[in-house]
């Protein structure tokens, strides 16, 4: 078998046993990504193949001492753009930061670097992560492997097609309204939002500070349980991060999930819903329920309320946490202004794309004077209801199941003119952030092709318990690090391992 | 409540954005179709709800007041990526008028 096909704790156990080398390994996922990115497009920057085959020598002579650190030493993986490289470009997708290359890791970069991570390059990504689908990149849309005219969705849409695709074993995604679980949607792969403040947020460039959260792009449960357990803990330089006991939570797969109860809010499953998503979520609901899974209609009453909430919340901290970006101090500088407004005017309107400026107002507009009640507050307000619902539903249910997306990955361009159809993908994941809730998705099937997605949400820091019951119905999906076959010609299909 | 030119003119001002009148017009009609979806949350009784503005319970989270970082090494990589500078300042435009 080709070493790229194999799952993280495959190519681990692997390279523990000495069966293989890193060297080999990292050559396998070279050799993969020459023949795949081409179609794929899903780096934004790219380390040079001297270096990382320099890395992966420098990891064998560790693994030879017998002194590997972690179960993801010596993977190859990548890491979406939005997250803090020491020297090397981190550009949020944005003209405003071509070529920056911060001065410090992040905190999770530091976390896989002391696990033996090999960074393959960085994602590419919706600009400043706004988007659901990776065509608002300033640089170029990335490209589903399931089918090469659709989006792999957004804003991680690099991270999970690189996964999808076999060009790395693993990758680091951000979510602030779905952003790691829409594109694991539509790419086939295991995509997590950690609990709000499980993972530091130190080194990622911020979008919404209340709601962006890092989490894992993996082929399967187990690997996503390895990679949450290395990047999640506290950290003092986000003062966001929860302090809590470290948790091993591949220590809770393959335990019993007879006895768990599931939840399906009926408001998640009535019409906008493709028929063949909501075929395969309610047949995966099905297997769930022969696993020993009491399964019960919830109801989550504020839902409709969650998508219009979130674009008034994220936009209003967004426009706040783009005002930084002024031609000051790092990234683009327009040139010739001889005034500093001009200045910032110029930079800022020649540096941002069309969607940041539209969140950027929309937010500014719900902050300002006359309308922060109207708007703000309301949306701040909304958000204390839909909390409420889950702690509601969580009295009955230990888990709540949806679909991922209302449809599965659409084409490219045809949602870029309409900005709302464009912000309703986020309709089932946008709550999960606002009330901080740990929510994962699965891949539960197929429609015409295209992988669908299962979401599970769970209470606060119950991400064990999460993992565990995925961990369970992935089995019984059999829906496991399906590659696909991607030519010029179509990249869709299956190529089972 | 409908949003005019005028204000996205206005908000473009406050966000320290540049607009032509094609993209005025844009936003304008955009915005309208968004805000009027945004609406829907008219629809709730908020009177008597709390916001919530983050969803931990972490308060006050404080750090002892001593310098962490400082000297020549720190000044060089705060300035590394400074689009213009001079000596150990950020260079700009002129500030007063």
């Amino acid at each position: 078998m080709e070493l790229y096909k194999m799952t993280a704790s495959q190519a681990s156990e692997a390279l523990e046993k000495r069966e293989i080398s890193a060297y080999e390994l990292a050559l396998s996922f070279l050799e993969r990504i020459a023949s795949v990115e081409m179609y794929v497009q899903g780096f934004l920057y790219r380390v040079e193949e001297e270096k990382v085959l320099e890395e992966a020598r420098r990891i064998d002579r560790i693994i030879k001492k017998g002194e590997i650190t972690s179960p993801l030493f010596g993977l190859p993986m990548a890491l979406k753009d939005n997250i803090c490289t020491t020297g090397i470009p981190t550009t949020c997708a944005s003209k405003i930061l071509a070529g920056y290359r911060p001065p410090y890791d992040a905190h999770v970069v530091e976390k896989l670097k002391g696990a033996g991570a090999i960074l393959m390059g960085k994602a590419n990504m919706d600009e400043f992560a706004m988007g659901s689908s990776t065509e608002n990149s300033a640089f170029f849309p990335t490209r589903n492997p399931w089918g090469l005219d659709k989006v792999p969705g957004g804003s991680s849409g690099g991270s999970a097609a690189l996964v999808a695709a076999g060009e790395v074993l693993y990758a680091l995604g951000s979510d602030t309204g779905g952003s790691v679980r829409q594109p694991a949607s539509f790419c086939g792969v295991v995509g997590l939002k950690p609990t709000y403040g499980l993972v530091s947020r130190y080194g990622l460039i911020a979008f919404a500070s209340s709601l962006d959260q890092i989490g894992p792009l993996t082929r399967d449960v187990k690997d996503c349980a390895l990679v949450l357990e290395v990047i999640a803990g506290h950290d003092e330089r986000d003062s966001t991060s929860v302090p809590r006991e470290r948790v091993s939570y591949s220590r809770y797969l393959g335990k019993e999930v007879k006895g768990f109860r599931a939840g399906l809010p009926r408001e998640y499953f009535a019409e906008g819903v493709d028929a063949g998503v909501r075929e395969a979520v309610l047949k995966a609901v099905k297997l769930c329920g022969g696993l020993g899974v009491e399964i019960e209609e919830v109801s989550l009453p504020h839902s409709p309320y969650a998508l219009p909430a979130y674009y008034l919340v994220a936009t209003a901290e967004a426009s706040s946490n783009l005002a930084r970006y002024d031609g000051i101090q790092y990234g683009f500088r327009a040139r010739g202004e001889e005034r500093l407004m001009e200045l910032y005017r110029k930079t800022r309107s020649k540096g941002f794309g069309r969607e940041v400026k539209r969140r950027i107002m929309l937010g500014t507009y719900a902050l300002s004077s006359g309308y922060y009640d109207a708007y703000y507050l309301k949306a701040l307000k909304a958000r204390t209801l839909i909390k409420r619902d889950f702690e509601k539903a969580f009295e009955k249910c230990d888990f709540i199941l949806t679909p991922t997306s209302p449809t599965v990955a659409f084409s490219l361009g045809e949602k870029v003119e309409d900005p709302l159809t464009m912000y309703l993908s986020d309709i089932f994941t946008t709550p999960a952030n606002l009330a901080g809730l740990p929510a994962i998705s699965i891949p539960c099937g197929f429609d015409g092709g295209l992988p669908v997605g299962l979401q599970v949400i769970g209470r606060p820091f119950e991400e064990g318990r999460l993992l565990q019951l995925c961990f369970a119905l992935e089995e019984e999906l059999g829906i496991r690090g399906i590659i696909p076959e991607i030519t010029a010609e179509r990249g869709g299909k299956e190529n089972v391992q | 409540m409908k949003v005019s030119k005028i204000e996205v003119e206005h908000i473009a001002k406050l966000a320290k954005l540049d607009l032509d009148s094609a993209e005025k017009d844009l936003y304008t009609e955009q915005f309208n179709v968004i805000l009027d979806y945004i609406h829907r949350l008219n629809e709730l009784e908020l009177e008597s709800v709390e916001p919530t503005t983050h969803v931990q319970f972490l308060k006050n989270v404080f750090r002892k007041d001593e310098v962490k970082r400082s000297g020549v090494e720190f000044l060089k990589m705060a300035l590394e990526a400074a689009p213009e500078r001079e000596n150990t300042f950020f260079k700009v435009p002129a500030v007063i008028e």
